[in-house]
């Protein structure tokens, strides 16, 4: 639905209103409506503009400076901050990282998380216990989270090499969070126990929508469980599952409490995202302007990356509340 | 009919045996954490996995009997309060404005808040941490309150947006006819209608401002007003030898969260997949 392409569903700039009444409305009534408005979203609009998009601004002003946070930033840099960022090989490897751990959420956890939808929205023993239980550690804090899981993947001591150790596996203890090939690997799976259940929960309310009567109707033709799923299910969730995509990236990209937890970013940076090498630089090393530089990336590559997706994948679910400027009523 | 019903039951053992599987996966470190809690560190390394004996109390009663774990609980809840009123008051007025006037610039200052789901904490948190010092509110629940309530918006204003478009016009020209002013409209039909969908919002508002990490960690530099997150990092760094400890400090900081989440279970989920398919 989003109307970049063609140029008459948009507003005229100096158009009449589309909507609210009669279109010759005397002016002052005009004028008045607007400002009735006008007040109505002050309260927003000052927090909005003061809070978010002022510090977004100064972020870029303060990107082309070296700057250690205190008085002034007077050492102007060019776009020396944003140059040493491609160069940078922590940076380069956060985006490295950040990609492979969307790839594990999209190739790994949606598909789980969709599988346990399918599998809890028919009848079955305790169904809404085991749709509470798997929802439940998303509301639990990045940081209780990630507390619980660096101790239970502590080194020889936590119930993970206690278990392996059990289990006569005693020579693969200690590769958790502290090795550097499986660091990774490990703050994945804490990820996945985290927020497969939100996942779950969208698919198992996109599940609501799919019509029982086509699957009867499917069933009757001959169709399999596989080949009704395939199409019948896959298809009618589409948007859910295109929105839930959208989320784990945005999530991914944006990823820092859980690892600033439980590795710092360690060992070595191989655990680091973005916004982990953002606080380092910013409130450890106070380089400001170059941490400035790194949450200007960020911010592009997220907003780069909701605009593309909007444009290209969600066109036919949404109305487009990103790209399109259309007065939609 | 009972060879069919057996025939039904061998087909669902699979379905059984995986959603029993995962349970267990998913419940196992909650649980190990809370019976972990009542054993002593020593007793924890010589008996990980068995029932504690004897069963050691102390370490929850330790904790709930110290005033900083209910400070911590009494800040979390006053700053989730507050948040909470702060973004859906504003983000009510707006979205009433944005829903049921038409006046110009009405889409480029909807889009305007809905480029704001794109700003994590994360992005603005340096500038945001200078701004907060220059205006004095470091140390200051305000420091907190007003960022959360800022970057909480855009969703709120996106999910009310779409319930106040469902109210039908002819109740506002009706409410106009009787002498209604538009604030009178909103006050008295509008919200008391939208009920259900503030209850959702109010939830979402609550639920990140009490998981909310990075900026009281940031803001609150004296113990003061340290939110339970802050505090449950600060106190594994305190205790990083007392494990046993730890796991009950961890069990008692999740208790409000799962209270909560028992008894609004179905506004946060409500909440969640309108969030998501509206924004």
């Amino acid at each position: 639905m989003t109307s970049t392409g063609t140029h008459h569903e948009r507003p005229v700039l100096g158009e009449k209103p589309d909507t609210g009444g009669p279109n010759r409305r005397p002016l002052a009534r005009r004028a008045r409506d607007w400002l009735t408005a006008f007040t109505f979203t002050v309260p927003a609009l000052a927090l909005f503009g003061l809070l978010v998009f002022a510090p977004i601004l100064y972020a870029l002003y303060v990107s082309f400076f070296n700057w250690g946070g205190f008085g002034a930033p007077s050492d102007f840099a060019g776009a020396d901050n944003y140059i040493r960022l491609l160069d940078d090989p922590v940076f380069l490897g956060d985006l490295w990282r950040g990609l492979l751990l969307i790839l594990l959420s999209v190739g790994i956890q949606l598909p789980f998380a969709l599988a346990m939808a399918v599998l809890l929205n028919q009848k079955l023993r305790g169904r809404a216990f085991y749709r509470m239980l798997f929802f439940a550690p998303y509301v639990l804090s990045e940081v209780i989270t990630g507390v619980l899981f660096s101790m239970i993947f502590a080194p020889d001591e936590g119930l993970a090499d206690r278990t392996l150790g059990t289990i006569g596996l005693d020579g693969l203890g200690g590769l958790w969070f502290a090795d550097q090939d499986n660091v990774l690997a490990t703050v994945f799976l804490v990820m996945m126990w985290k927020y497969f259940g939100f996942h779950m929960t969208l698919y198992l309310a996109g599940l609501q929508g799919v019509p029982a009567e086509l699957h009867e109707a499917a069933r009757i033709d001959g169709a399999g469980p596989w080949q009704r799923f395939r199409h019948i299910t896959l298809p009618l969730l589409g948007p859910t599952i295109r929105i839930s995509v959208f989320l784990s990236v945005i999530g991914a990209i944006q990823l820092f409490d859980l690892v600033w937890v439980m590795t710092q970013g360690g060992p070595d940076h191989h655990s680091e995202t973005m916004a982990v090498t953002l606080f380092q630089f910013g409130f450890k090393r106070y380089q400001i302007g170059y941490a400035s530089a790194i949450s200007i990336a960020m911010f592009l590559i997220s907003l780069v990356f909701a605009l593309a997706y909007q444009r290209f994948v969600l066109r036919r679910d949404t109305e487009g509340a990103l790209t399109s400027m259309r007065g939609n009523r | 009919m009972i060879p069919t019903l057996r025939r039904k039951r061998m087909r669902s053992l699979p379905v059984h045996v995986t959603a029993w599987g995962v349970g267990v996966v998913m419940i196992t470190p909650l649980l190990y954490a809370f019976v972990s809690g009542f054993k002593s560190t020593d007793q924890l390394s010589r008996n990980p996995f068995g029932l504690p004996s004897p069963w050691v109390a102390s370490n929850y009663t330790d904790i709930l009997a110290s005033g900083a774990f209910w400070r911590m609980l009494g800040s979390s809840t006053l700053i989730a309060v507050g948040t909470t009123l702060l973004t859906v008051g504003s983000a009510a007025l707006a979205a009433f404005a944005l829903a049921r006037f038409a006046f110009r610039g009405r889409e480029v200052l909807f889009t305007l808040f809905t480029v704001g789901l794109m700003f994590p904490f994360a992005v603005a948190i340096l500038p945001l941490f200078i701004l907060l010092r220059t205006f004095g509110l470091l140390d200051d629940p305000w420091g907190v309150i007003l960022p959360q309530a800022a970057f909480g918006l855009p969703m709120t204003i996106v999910i009310l947006r779409g319930f106040f478009r469902e109210i039908p016009g002819e109740l506002e020209e009706a409410a106009t006819l009787d002498g209604c002013s538009p604030f009178g409209f909103f006050w008295r039909i509008l919200l008391p209608m939208a009920r259900p969908a503030l209850g959702t919002v109010s939830v979402l508002a609550v639920v990140a401002s009490w998981n909310n990490f990075l900026l009281p960690l940031l803001v609150f530099s004296e113990p003061t007003w340290w939110t339970i997150p802050v505090g449950v990092q600060q106190f594994q760094g305190q205790y990083a030898t007392d494990i046993a400890r730890v796991f009950a400090y961890l069990v008692l900081a999740m208790v409000p969260a799962l209270a909560f989440y028992a008894v609004a279970e179905r506004q946060l989920i409500g909440g969640i997949t309108m969030g998501a398919t509206k924004g």
